[in-house]
């Protein structure tokens, strides 16, 4: 058998797995690492700071359906990394990150750049490893990649000792992993699925409530065909857009909290709500005991611990939701009783009473002539990439009106932390997926808050000739807390004034980027036509109506009813 | 309602803060743990006593499942099962409580395992609520400290 050094057993490890890219910052438990990482065909992205790091895996992660991988040094450089490990963890997104430790004989001394970072991530991991034997070490990557990438899709850390790495290690052949205490259950329950069918079968107001699972699991196609063939309406969480075309006249586009009216009513009045990868988060169902209350509810998903977890599920499935709904077409394509025409005709009644309530509050905004709404900069964004970007977000209002107004018309061209709210996510996550995809038209839409959260890897996107757009929607306030304040809290604007915002177009220009700036709603357009047609990075900071708020809004805590309309 | 869970994991470093942390993070209640390997080096046996509604205990076994190094979740309750727990009770026991102290643990079939002129130290097993019953007895004679394991369980062997 093949002897070669841990840290070379490591790289080739990732070329095994697929690895092309991964991300990281050096230190010095590293450094035999990131040594040996320069003889591999790996491209290394050094970032600017290690959260940078693992957003830009993660977006990396969310655009390719790939795992991403992250490389950071040991104390610090591991903590820095755990915000964004815990934002991958709350939306299931598949990472192996990699964190040098202080060498064995020094674990639990205190020594310098010494943290217990596999307790520390515990809770916001799928699963993390300390390799204290360096015979462990190749079968615990191909385990981490492994589970990262398996079951429901997640962070996994391994945590990798100075003295370990640097020892000679047996290089064994890959075998299929084969994990007695992990094995996820793909194939749906025959019974389970029948009985759900016969279920829709029954319904007259039947709704797909969407989550990212559609999109995790790659069932956007399966999905679509189910909706399709029985003429039911379509809403997807904010994990979800994408997950069905937006702009099929099946989308109610959005529900929950910053939902459509009409997705948020439908919810409310459907006699059967088909959950397909989607988890029942508090945003999404408001007041519990008023979320779908006339609904039987059916439940898909690969993780049976997100089934009657916050509402009780009549059947559930527990499944990979590609190979759910692909059992469920078949059973439809193949039961005798099912007649397709008479299904669809059936559900007319139920959709003319949706396109009532589309009709009667659409997406919207007031025009205020050549002040710049926010909602406008998305429209034309939408409109000059033909919906065709990756667009990545920060968090808060920038992300929300990103949601409402781009029409996401396939999978895997959004990339949002949903779950942990995590601002300073867009700009290293839009990194990552221009880094997968440089041929595409990818951008960061942001608020001037959240950009400057982690504006550092500006540095990044050039030192690697990333060009990513940002739009920022500049109000000068930290806008969502500004909003419940305005609406909840006598607008009393606590700690969210942002007294003192850099000249983004300058900032731009410090980093070797391109700035751009629009005051006027006339210059918005043209401000995005030189920004897609730059071969650089670019800031487009667009000076928006300061106060605008982010309707429709469910009140927290309140039913998904009680919507506030702009 | 209190649930009995037993749950068979890895034998490594960390299995039991990945259980107790999930208990800690989601709000779960633990009302006593016990652990320790089983015939198989490799596996430990984890008991934990529990409370909570039936969507709550539902929620607990499905958590414990997904932890990685979980190898197997029973809520012993589901069927017909001993549980037994252990005490150390170290009671005062002088010239006119001495005899009556013998008799108490006579009764609830203990043992004296350590003996000293003002006290004695008591050994009893027994489910959970017989070992709270002795220390009640025992209490106004005067209780010098205890030590208790925390609920054990097997499901009985099936009759057929």
């Amino acid at each position: 058998m093949e002897k070669i050094s841990g840290s070379q057993a490591i790289i080739r490890c990732l070329q095994e797995e697929g690895v092309k890219i991964i991300f990281g910052f050096p230190g010095g438990a590293v450094i035999d690492l990131f040594d040996a990482l320069m003889d591999s065909d790996i491209t290394n992205v050094l970032v600017r700071h290690e959260q940078g790091a693992v957003h830009a895996a993660d977006g990396l992660a969310r655009v390719t359906g790939e795992v991403g991988v992250a490389l950071l040094t040991s104390g610090p450089g591991a903590t820095n990394g755990v915000t964004a490990i815990a934002t991958a963890y709350m939306d299931s997104i598949p990472l192996v990150i990699l964190t040098g430790q202080v060498p064995t004989p020094l674990i639990g001394n205190d020594a310098f750049q010494e943290v217990d970072i596999v307790g520390i991530t515990r809770p916001c991991t799928k699963h993390n490893y300390l390799v204290k034997d360096a015979k462990d070490l190749v079968s615990t990557l191909r385990e981490a990649f492994h589970i990262a990438r398996t079951g429901r899709p997640g962070p996994v850390l391994v945590d990798l000792p100075k003295d370990v790495v640097a020892k000679m290690v047996d290089f064994t052949e890959k075998k299929p992993i084969r994990m007695q205490t992990y094995q996820p259950t793909y194939e749906p329950h025959p019974g389970q699925i029948e009985k759900a069918c016969k279920q829709i079968l029954k319904a007259k107001n039947p709704v797909l409530y969407v989550g990212g699972g559609v999109i995790l699991s790659n069932a956007n196609e399966e999905l679509t065909e189910l909706a399709r063939k029985l003429n039911i309406p379509v809403t997807m969480t904010l994990m979800g857009l994408g997950g069905f075309p937006g702009s099929d006249p099946l989308s109610m586009g959005m529900l929950g909290m910053h939902g459509s009216y009409s997705a948020n009513m439908a919810v409310a009045h459907s006699d059967l709500l088909i959950a397909v990868g989607a988890r029942f988060d508090d945003r999404v169902t408001g007041r519990l005991d008023a979320f779908a209350p006339h609904a039987t509810i059916i439940h898909i998903d690969i993780d049976p611990t997100s089934i009657s977890k916050n509402v009780k599920v009549d059947i559930p499935i527990v499944a990979d939701c590609k190979h759910a709904l692909t059992a469920m077409n078949t059973w439809f394509n193949t039961a005798s009783d099912f007649n397709r025409e008479q299904v669809m005709a059936s559900h007319e009644p139920w959709r003319a009473t949706i396109d009532e309530w589309t009709k009667k509050h659409p997406m919207a905004y007031i025009d205020e002539g050549e002040i710049i709404k926010p909602q406008y900069v998305i429209q034309k964004l939408d409109e000059l990439t033909h919906g065709d970007a990756i667009i990545t977000t920060e968090v808060g209002q920038n992300q929300m009106w990103a949601a409402q107004f781009y029409k996401f018309n396939k999978p895997r061209q959004w990339a949002t932390s949903g779950g942990l709210g995590t601002m300073g996510y867009g700009l290293p996550a839009a990194i990552g997926a221009k880094m997968a995809f440089p041929e595409k038209t990818v951008i960061d839409v942001a608020g001037d808050g959240s950009i400057q959260m982690n504006i550092q890897e500006l540095a990044t996107a050039k030192q690697y000739k990333c060009p990513v757009k940002v739009a920022i929607l500049n109000n000068n306030y930290l806008g969502m807390v500004r909003q419940w304040q305005e609406l909840f809290y006598n607008k009393r604007y606590a700690g969210t004034v942002m007294e003192v915002t850099p000249d983004f177009v300058l900032l731009a220009q410090a980093y070797g980027a391109v700035g751009l700036r629009a005051t006027k709603k006339s210059e918005v357009e043209a401000v995005i036509k030189e920004a897609l047609t730059t071969n650089n990075t670019v800031i487009m900071d667009f000076v928006i109506a300061r106060e605008e708020c982010v309707f429709p809004m469910v009140p927290a805590g309140k039913a998904t009813t009680e919507m506030l309309l702009v | 309602m209190k649930h009995t869970i037993s749950v068979l994991l890895q034998n490594k470093p960390g299995v039991l803060s990945r259980v107790t942390g999930l208990f800690s993070g989601r709000g779960f209640n633990i009302e006593s743990l016990s652990v320790a390997e089983t015939l198989e080096p490799s596996i430990s046996c984890l008991t934990l006593v529990t409370r909570g509604d039936a969507a709550i205990i539902e929620q607990i076994t499905k958590q414990l499942h997904k932890l990685i190094d979980v190898i197997k979740v029973t809520d012993v309750g589901d069927s017909e099962y001993v549980e037994r727990e252990m005490v150390l009770i170290r009671v005062k026991a002088e010239a006119q409580t001495r005899a009556e102290v013998l008799r108490v643990i006579d009764i609830f079939r203990g043992k004296v395992v350590d003996v000293s002129p003002k006290s004695y130290a008591v050994e009893v097993t027994g489910s959970a609520s017989k070992v709270q019953a002795i220390i009640d007895i025992l209490k106004p004679i005067g209780i010098q400290e205890i030590v208790r394991t925390g609920t054990i369980a097997m499901a009985r062997a099936s009759k057929k």
